[in-house]
Protein backbone atom coordinates (compact mmCIF):
# COMPACT_ATOMS: atom_id res chain seq x y z
CA UNK A 1 0.00 0.00 0.00
CA UNK A 2 1.38 3.39 -0.87
CA UNK A 3 0.92 6.31 1.36
CA UNK A 4 0.55 9.40 -0.34
CA UNK A 5 3.21 11.10 2.74
CA UNK A 6 2.80 14.54 0.62
CA UNK A 7 -0.93 14.49 2.16
CA UNK A 8 -0.28 14.29 5.56
CA UNK A 9 2.56 17.41 5.86
CA UNK A 10 -1.09 19.94 5.32
CA UNK A 11 -1.66 21.20 8.75
CA UNK A 12 -5.19 19.98 8.00
CA UNK A 13 -5.17 16.02 7.61
CA UNK A 14 -2.44 15.94 9.76
CA UNK A 15 -4.46 16.90 12.82
CA UNK A 16 -6.51 14.05 12.78
CA UNK A 17 -3.79 11.86 12.17
CA UNK A 18 -1.83 13.30 15.32
CA UNK A 19 -5.48 12.97 17.31
CA UNK A 20 -5.82 9.05 16.42
CA UNK A 21 -1.92 8.07 16.63
CA UNK A 22 -1.90 9.89 20.51
CA UNK A 23 -3.26 6.99 22.62
CA UNK A 24 -1.36 4.89 20.41
CA UNK A 25 1.95 6.29 22.24
CA UNK A 26 0.32 7.71 25.29
CA UNK A 27 -0.80 4.16 26.72
CA UNK A 28 2.54 2.15 25.89
CA UNK A 29 4.48 4.70 27.53
CA UNK A 30 2.29 4.53 30.81
CA UNK A 31 2.73 0.84 31.13
CA UNK A 32 6.29 0.70 29.77
CA UNK A 33 7.00 3.15 32.58
CA UNK A 34 5.03 1.12 35.24
CA UNK A 35 7.10 -1.93 34.18
CA UNK A 36 10.24 -0.39 33.09
CA UNK A 37 10.63 1.38 37.08
CA UNK A 38 9.19 -1.77 38.52
CA UNK A 39 12.08 -4.13 37.03
CA UNK A 40 14.56 -1.20 37.88
CA UNK A 41 13.43 -0.57 41.63
CA UNK A 42 12.81 -3.84 42.85
CA UNK A 43 14.21 -6.77 40.43
CA UNK A 44 17.44 -5.12 39.46
CA UNK A 45 20.26 -5.73 41.78
CA UNK A 46 22.46 -3.33 43.73
CA UNK A 47 25.09 -2.06 42.46
CA UNK A 48 28.49 -3.34 43.65
CA UNK A 49 30.50 0.18 43.96
CA UNK A 50 27.40 2.66 44.28
CA UNK A 51 24.78 1.16 46.70
CA UNK A 52 20.97 1.78 45.56
CA UNK A 53 21.91 5.56 44.59
CA UNK A 54 22.92 4.09 40.88
CA UNK A 55 18.74 3.46 40.12
CA UNK A 56 19.00 7.14 38.88
CA UNK A 57 20.23 5.56 35.94
CA UNK A 58 16.59 4.62 34.79
CA UNK A 59 15.42 8.11 34.66
CA UNK A 60 19.00 10.00 34.52
CA UNK A 61 20.16 7.84 31.35
CA UNK A 62 16.81 8.29 29.31
CA UNK A 63 16.33 11.68 29.95
CA UNK A 64 20.16 12.61 28.81
CA UNK A 65 19.36 10.37 25.23
CA UNK A 66 15.85 11.95 24.34
CA UNK A 67 17.17 15.44 25.08
CA UNK A 68 19.83 14.90 23.02
CA UNK A 69 18.28 12.87 20.10
CA UNK A 70 14.75 15.55 20.81
CA UNK A 71 17.43 18.33 19.58
CA UNK A 72 18.54 17.01 16.44
CA UNK A 73 14.86 15.80 15.80
CA UNK A 74 13.81 19.51 16.21
CA UNK A 75 16.58 20.94 14.51
CA UNK A 76 15.85 18.48 11.30
CA UNK A 77 12.43 19.35 11.54
CA UNK A 78 13.36 23.09 11.53
CA UNK A 79 15.91 22.57 8.59
CA UNK A 80 12.97 20.89 6.70
CA UNK A 81 10.81 24.29 7.27
CA UNK A 82 13.56 26.30 6.39
CA UNK A 83 14.32 24.51 3.47
CA UNK A 84 10.95 23.62 2.04
CA UNK A 85 9.13 25.85 3.43
CA UNK A 86 6.74 23.47 5.07
CA UNK A 87 4.17 25.11 7.64
CA UNK A 88 4.30 21.79 9.42
CA UNK A 89 7.62 21.10 10.08
CA UNK A 90 8.16 24.22 11.60
CA UNK A 91 5.24 23.49 13.64
CA UNK A 92 6.72 20.00 14.93
CA UNK A 93 9.97 21.71 15.57
CA UNK A 94 7.93 24.23 18.35
CA UNK A 95 6.07 21.26 19.72
CA UNK A 96 8.79 19.22 20.11
CA UNK A 97 11.14 22.37 22.03
CA UNK A 98 9.54 22.03 25.51
CA UNK A 99 9.38 18.49 25.89
CA UNK A 100 13.37 18.39 24.93
CA UNK A 101 14.13 21.18 27.35
CA UNK A 102 11.92 18.95 29.74
CA UNK A 103 14.06 15.70 29.38
CA UNK A 104 17.35 17.88 29.28
CA UNK A 105 16.63 19.69 33.33
CA UNK A 106 15.43 16.30 34.57
CA UNK A 107 18.97 14.73 33.16
CA UNK A 108 20.93 17.82 35.16
CA UNK A 109 18.20 18.07 37.78
CA UNK A 110 18.90 13.56 38.75
CA UNK A 111 22.33 14.26 38.11
CA UNK A 112 22.80 16.84 40.48
CA UNK A 113 21.10 14.73 43.13
CA UNK A 114 23.56 11.89 42.03
CA UNK A 115 26.56 13.96 42.07
CA UNK A 116 26.27 15.32 45.96
CA UNK A 117 26.20 12.15 47.51
CA UNK A 118 28.54 9.71 44.78
CA UNK A 119 31.18 12.53 43.73
CA UNK A 120 31.03 14.94 46.69
CA UNK A 121 29.69 17.65 44.76
CA UNK A 122 26.18 18.88 43.01
CA UNK A 123 27.50 20.72 40.05
CA UNK A 124 31.31 21.12 38.62
CA UNK A 125 32.27 22.78 35.59
CA UNK A 126 33.22 19.41 33.31
CA UNK A 127 33.00 19.26 29.53
CA UNK A 128 29.61 16.61 29.86
CA UNK A 129 27.78 19.07 32.43
CA UNK A 130 28.50 22.26 30.78
CA UNK A 131 27.63 21.18 27.07
CA UNK A 132 24.74 19.91 28.76
CA UNK A 133 23.54 22.76 30.32
CA UNK A 134 24.18 24.66 26.95
CA UNK A 135 21.96 22.43 25.08
CA UNK A 136 18.71 23.46 28.39
CA UNK A 137 20.24 27.06 27.17
CA UNK A 138 19.37 26.58 23.51
CA UNK A 139 16.44 25.13 24.00
CA UNK A 140 15.17 27.87 26.17
CA UNK A 141 16.83 30.03 23.24
CA UNK A 142 14.46 28.44 20.42
CA UNK A 143 11.39 28.58 22.84
CA UNK A 144 12.25 32.21 23.72
CA UNK A 145 13.39 33.33 20.01
CA UNK A 146 10.03 31.92 18.53
CA UNK A 147 7.35 34.09 21.06
CA UNK A 148 9.59 36.94 20.37
CA UNK A 149 8.68 37.28 16.95
CA UNK A 150 4.89 37.91 16.39
CA UNK A 151 4.54 36.40 13.31
CA UNK A 152 4.86 32.76 12.96
CA UNK A 153 6.52 32.51 9.86
CA UNK A 154 9.47 34.95 10.48
CA UNK A 155 9.45 33.25 14.04
CA UNK A 156 9.57 29.60 12.60
CA UNK A 157 12.54 30.98 10.27
CA UNK A 158 14.77 32.68 12.84
CA UNK A 159 14.27 29.81 15.62
CA UNK A 160 15.36 27.22 12.82
CA UNK A 161 18.14 29.30 12.13
CA UNK A 162 19.12 28.53 15.79
CA UNK A 163 18.21 25.48 15.93
CA UNK A 164 20.07 24.09 13.49
CA UNK A 165 23.39 26.00 14.38
CA UNK A 166 22.98 24.68 18.08
CA UNK A 167 22.82 21.11 17.04
CA UNK A 168 26.52 21.07 16.72
CA UNK A 169 26.40 21.18 20.35
CA UNK A 170 25.38 17.87 20.32
CA UNK A 171 28.05 15.43 19.13
CA UNK A 172 30.20 17.87 21.60
CA UNK A 173 28.26 16.46 24.61
CA UNK A 174 28.08 13.36 23.50
CA UNK A 175 31.66 12.84 22.66
CA UNK A 176 32.81 14.53 25.70
CA UNK A 177 33.74 12.26 28.19
CA UNK A 178 36.14 10.64 25.42
CA UNK A 179 37.68 14.29 23.98
CA UNK A 180 38.33 15.20 27.83
CA UNK A 181 39.37 14.65 31.22
CA UNK A 182 36.08 14.89 32.91
CA UNK A 183 34.55 13.80 36.18
CA UNK A 184 31.66 12.47 34.04
CA UNK A 185 32.13 8.46 33.25
CA UNK A 186 32.02 7.37 30.10
CA UNK A 187 29.55 5.87 28.02
CA UNK A 188 28.29 2.91 29.61
CA UNK A 189 26.23 1.65 26.29
CA UNK A 190 28.76 1.70 23.25
CA UNK A 191 28.78 0.10 20.08
CA UNK A 192 30.84 -2.40 20.91
CA UNK A 193 28.91 -3.77 23.86
CA UNK A 194 27.19 -2.42 27.47
CA UNK A 195 29.55 -2.90 30.70
CA UNK A 196 25.99 -3.10 32.40
CA UNK A 197 24.08 -6.44 34.71
CA UNK A 198 21.34 -7.52 32.50
CA UNK A 199 18.49 -6.83 34.78
CA UNK A 200 19.59 -2.99 34.77
CA UNK A 201 19.80 -3.37 31.15
CA UNK A 202 16.76 -4.10 30.61
CA UNK A 203 15.14 -1.82 32.97
CA UNK A 204 16.62 1.46 31.38
CA UNK A 205 16.20 -0.01 27.96
CA UNK A 206 12.01 -0.18 29.41
CA UNK A 207 12.21 3.37 30.57
CA UNK A 208 14.13 4.51 27.19
CA UNK A 209 11.19 3.41 24.95
CA UNK A 210 8.90 4.56 27.69
CA UNK A 211 10.68 8.05 26.99
CA UNK A 212 9.86 8.10 23.44
CA UNK A 213 6.45 7.20 23.26
CA UNK A 214 6.09 9.63 26.16
CA UNK A 215 7.80 12.44 23.70
CA UNK A 216 5.84 11.23 20.92
CA UNK A 217 2.77 11.63 22.37
CA UNK A 218 3.43 15.10 23.83
CA UNK A 219 4.59 16.06 20.33
CA UNK A 220 1.71 15.34 19.06
CA UNK A 221 -1.05 16.69 21.45
CA UNK A 222 1.19 19.87 21.37
CA UNK A 223 1.09 20.04 17.89
CA UNK A 224 -2.29 19.61 17.34
CA UNK A 225 -2.52 22.77 19.77
CA UNK A 226 -0.01 24.91 17.88
CA UNK A 227 -2.11 24.14 14.11
CA UNK A 228 -5.27 25.04 15.93
CA UNK A 229 -3.72 28.35 17.01
CA UNK A 230 -2.48 29.20 13.18
CA UNK A 231 -4.81 27.92 11.36
CA UNK A 232 -7.63 29.42 13.36
CA UNK A 233 -9.14 31.63 10.75
CA UNK A 234 -9.40 28.73 8.30
CA UNK A 235 -12.79 27.34 7.16
CA UNK A 236 -11.67 23.58 7.98
CA UNK A 237 -11.14 24.80 11.73
CA UNK A 238 -14.28 25.96 12.24
CA UNK A 239 -15.72 23.10 11.00
CA UNK A 240 -14.22 20.56 13.67
CA UNK A 241 -17.02 19.20 15.71
CA UNK A 242 -14.73 20.18 18.62
CA UNK A 243 -14.63 23.73 17.69
CA UNK A 244 -18.41 23.52 16.76
CA UNK A 245 -18.98 22.30 20.20
CA UNK B 1 19.43 25.25 -9.15
CA UNK B 2 15.76 26.03 -7.54
CA UNK B 3 15.65 28.32 -4.53
CA UNK B 4 15.19 25.34 -2.38
CA UNK B 5 18.52 23.95 -3.46
CA UNK B 6 19.91 27.01 -2.94
CA UNK B 7 18.74 27.07 0.90
CA UNK B 8 19.52 23.59 1.45
CA UNK B 9 23.16 23.92 0.04
CA UNK B 10 23.80 27.62 1.99
CA UNK B 11 22.64 25.54 5.18
CA UNK B 12 25.02 22.24 5.17
CA UNK B 13 27.81 25.00 3.91
CA UNK B 14 27.03 26.70 7.19
CA UNK B 15 26.82 23.82 9.22
CA UNK B 16 30.36 22.40 7.91
CA UNK B 17 31.71 25.72 8.77
CA UNK B 18 30.43 26.52 11.70
CA UNK B 19 31.08 22.38 12.83
CA UNK B 20 34.77 23.00 11.71
CA UNK B 21 35.23 26.51 13.40
CA UNK B 22 33.67 25.24 16.80
CA UNK B 23 36.23 22.16 16.25
CA UNK B 24 39.42 24.16 15.87
CA UNK B 25 38.54 26.73 19.21
CA UNK B 26 37.71 23.37 20.95
CA UNK B 27 41.27 21.69 20.04
CA UNK B 28 42.85 25.17 20.76
CA UNK B 29 41.05 25.36 24.40
CA UNK B 30 42.02 21.04 24.78
CA UNK B 31 43.71 21.63 27.94
CA UNK B 32 41.72 24.14 29.37
CA UNK B 33 38.75 22.32 28.53
CA UNK B 34 39.84 18.71 30.74
CA UNK B 35 38.50 19.06 33.86
CA UNK B 36 41.79 18.26 35.64
CA UNK B 37 45.43 17.05 34.98
CA UNK B 38 46.88 13.79 35.39
CA UNK B 39 50.30 13.05 37.60
CA UNK B 40 52.56 12.93 34.34
CA UNK B 41 51.42 16.27 33.16
CA UNK B 42 52.38 17.61 36.63
CA UNK B 43 55.64 15.95 36.54
CA UNK B 44 56.01 17.10 32.75
CA UNK B 45 55.17 21.03 34.35
CA UNK B 46 52.24 20.90 32.03
CA UNK B 47 49.78 21.78 35.42
CA UNK B 48 49.66 25.45 36.30
CA UNK B 49 52.19 26.94 38.57
CA UNK B 50 51.34 28.68 42.38
CA UNK B 51 47.77 28.99 41.79
CA UNK B 52 44.66 25.94 42.70
CA UNK B 53 44.16 23.83 39.89
CA UNK B 54 42.43 20.07 39.63
CA UNK B 55 44.45 16.71 39.47
CA UNK B 56 42.70 13.38 38.62
CA UNK B 57 43.59 9.63 38.35
CA UNK B 58 43.17 6.59 40.60
CA UNK B 59 43.77 6.43 44.66
CA UNK B 60 46.97 4.22 45.29
CA UNK B 61 46.12 1.21 46.88
CA UNK B 62 47.89 1.29 50.04
CA UNK B 63 48.70 4.78 50.16
CA UNK B 64 45.30 6.11 52.33
CA UNK B 65 46.45 7.28 55.77
CA UNK B 66 43.79 8.62 58.10
CA UNK B 67 45.22 10.84 60.75
CA UNK B 68 44.08 9.38 64.44
CA UNK B 69 41.21 11.48 65.87
CA UNK B 70 40.92 14.19 63.33
CA UNK B 71 39.35 14.63 59.65
CA UNK B 72 42.89 15.07 57.79
CA UNK B 73 43.67 11.93 54.91
CA UNK B 74 46.78 11.42 53.09
CA UNK B 75 46.48 9.47 49.79
CA UNK B 76 48.51 9.42 46.85
CA UNK B 77 46.82 9.72 43.30
CA UNK B 78 48.27 7.67 40.60
CA UNK B 79 47.67 7.24 36.56
CA UNK B 80 50.16 4.33 37.05
CA UNK B 81 52.80 6.02 35.54
CA UNK B 82 53.86 8.58 37.86
CA UNK B 83 52.05 9.30 41.75
CA UNK B 84 51.77 12.47 43.89
CA UNK B 85 50.29 13.04 47.75
CA UNK B 86 47.16 14.97 48.86
CA UNK B 87 46.93 15.97 51.80
CA UNK B 88 43.25 16.97 52.22
CA UNK B 89 41.42 17.82 55.41
CA UNK B 90 37.43 17.14 55.16
CA UNK B 91 34.57 14.65 54.64
CA UNK B 92 35.78 12.05 51.60
CA UNK B 93 33.04 11.52 48.86
CA UNK B 94 30.93 7.78 49.40
CA UNK B 95 32.80 6.50 46.37
CA UNK B 96 36.34 7.59 47.52
CA UNK B 97 38.26 4.00 47.66
CA UNK B 98 42.12 2.74 47.11
CA UNK B 99 42.15 1.56 43.40
CA UNK B 100 39.12 4.37 42.15
CA UNK B 101 39.33 7.25 40.50
CA UNK B 102 39.89 10.47 42.16
CA UNK B 103 39.99 14.12 41.44
CA UNK B 104 41.45 16.85 43.88
CA UNK B 105 41.57 20.69 43.54
CA UNK B 106 44.21 22.17 45.45
CA UNK B 107 47.99 23.91 45.04
CA UNK B 108 51.14 22.03 44.91
CA UNK B 109 53.03 23.69 48.04
CA UNK B 110 56.89 24.16 48.59
CA UNK B 111 56.69 20.46 50.74
CA UNK B 112 55.37 18.52 46.75
CA UNK B 113 52.60 17.93 48.48
CA UNK B 114 49.08 18.86 46.75
CA UNK B 115 47.02 20.58 49.87
CA UNK B 116 43.81 19.92 48.45
CA UNK B 117 40.46 21.88 49.32
CA UNK B 118 38.10 19.75 47.45
CA UNK B 119 38.05 15.61 47.05
CA UNK B 120 35.52 14.60 44.26
CA UNK B 121 35.14 10.66 43.81
CA UNK B 122 34.75 9.71 40.26
CA UNK B 123 32.84 6.96 39.07
CA UNK B 124 33.67 4.12 36.41
CA UNK B 125 30.95 3.00 33.73
CA UNK B 126 30.34 -0.72 35.32
CA UNK B 127 27.16 -1.18 37.15
CA UNK B 128 27.25 -4.81 38.50
CA UNK B 129 25.68 -5.98 41.45
CA UNK B 130 28.02 -7.11 44.74
CA UNK B 131 28.20 -10.97 43.29
CA UNK B 132 29.85 -10.43 40.09
CA UNK B 133 32.26 -7.72 41.36
CA UNK B 134 33.49 -10.62 44.00
CA UNK B 135 33.77 -12.99 41.23
CA UNK B 136 35.76 -10.89 39.38
CA UNK B 137 37.62 -10.01 42.33
CA UNK B 138 38.57 -13.50 42.74
CA UNK B 139 39.16 -14.41 39.12
CA UNK B 140 41.86 -11.63 39.14
CA UNK B 141 43.50 -13.04 42.63
CA UNK B 142 43.79 -16.64 41.21
CA UNK B 143 45.37 -14.85 38.00
CA UNK B 144 47.54 -12.93 40.36
CA UNK B 145 48.57 -15.91 42.41
CA UNK B 146 49.27 -17.94 39.51
CA UNK B 147 51.30 -15.41 37.51
CA UNK B 148 52.86 -14.56 41.21
CA UNK B 149 52.08 -11.13 41.39
CA UNK B 150 50.49 -9.69 43.95
CA UNK B 151 47.35 -7.91 43.38
CA UNK B 152 45.59 -4.93 44.58
CA UNK B 153 42.52 -5.05 46.84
Amino acid sequence: MAINWFKYSAPSTFYGLAGKLIPWFALPAAVLFVIGLYIGFFIAPTDAVQGEAYRIIFIHVPASILSMFLYLIMAGYAALGLIFNTRLSSMMASAIAPTGALFAFISLWTGALWGKPMWGAWWVWDARLTSELILLFLYFGFISLHASIDDPRRADRAAALLAVVGSVNVPIIYFSVKWWNTLHQGSTIKFTGTSMHVAMQQAMFITLVACWLYAIAVALTRVRSIILERERHTKWVADLAEVKA
Amino acid sequence: MTARQKRLMYIIAGLVGLSMAVGLVLYALKSNVSLYFTPTQVFNKEAPQGRSFRIGGLVEAGSVVRDQGGLSVRFRITDTQKSLTVVYKGILPDLFKEGKGVVAQGKMEADGMMHADEVLAKHDENYMPPEAADAIKRAEAAKAAASGVPVAK
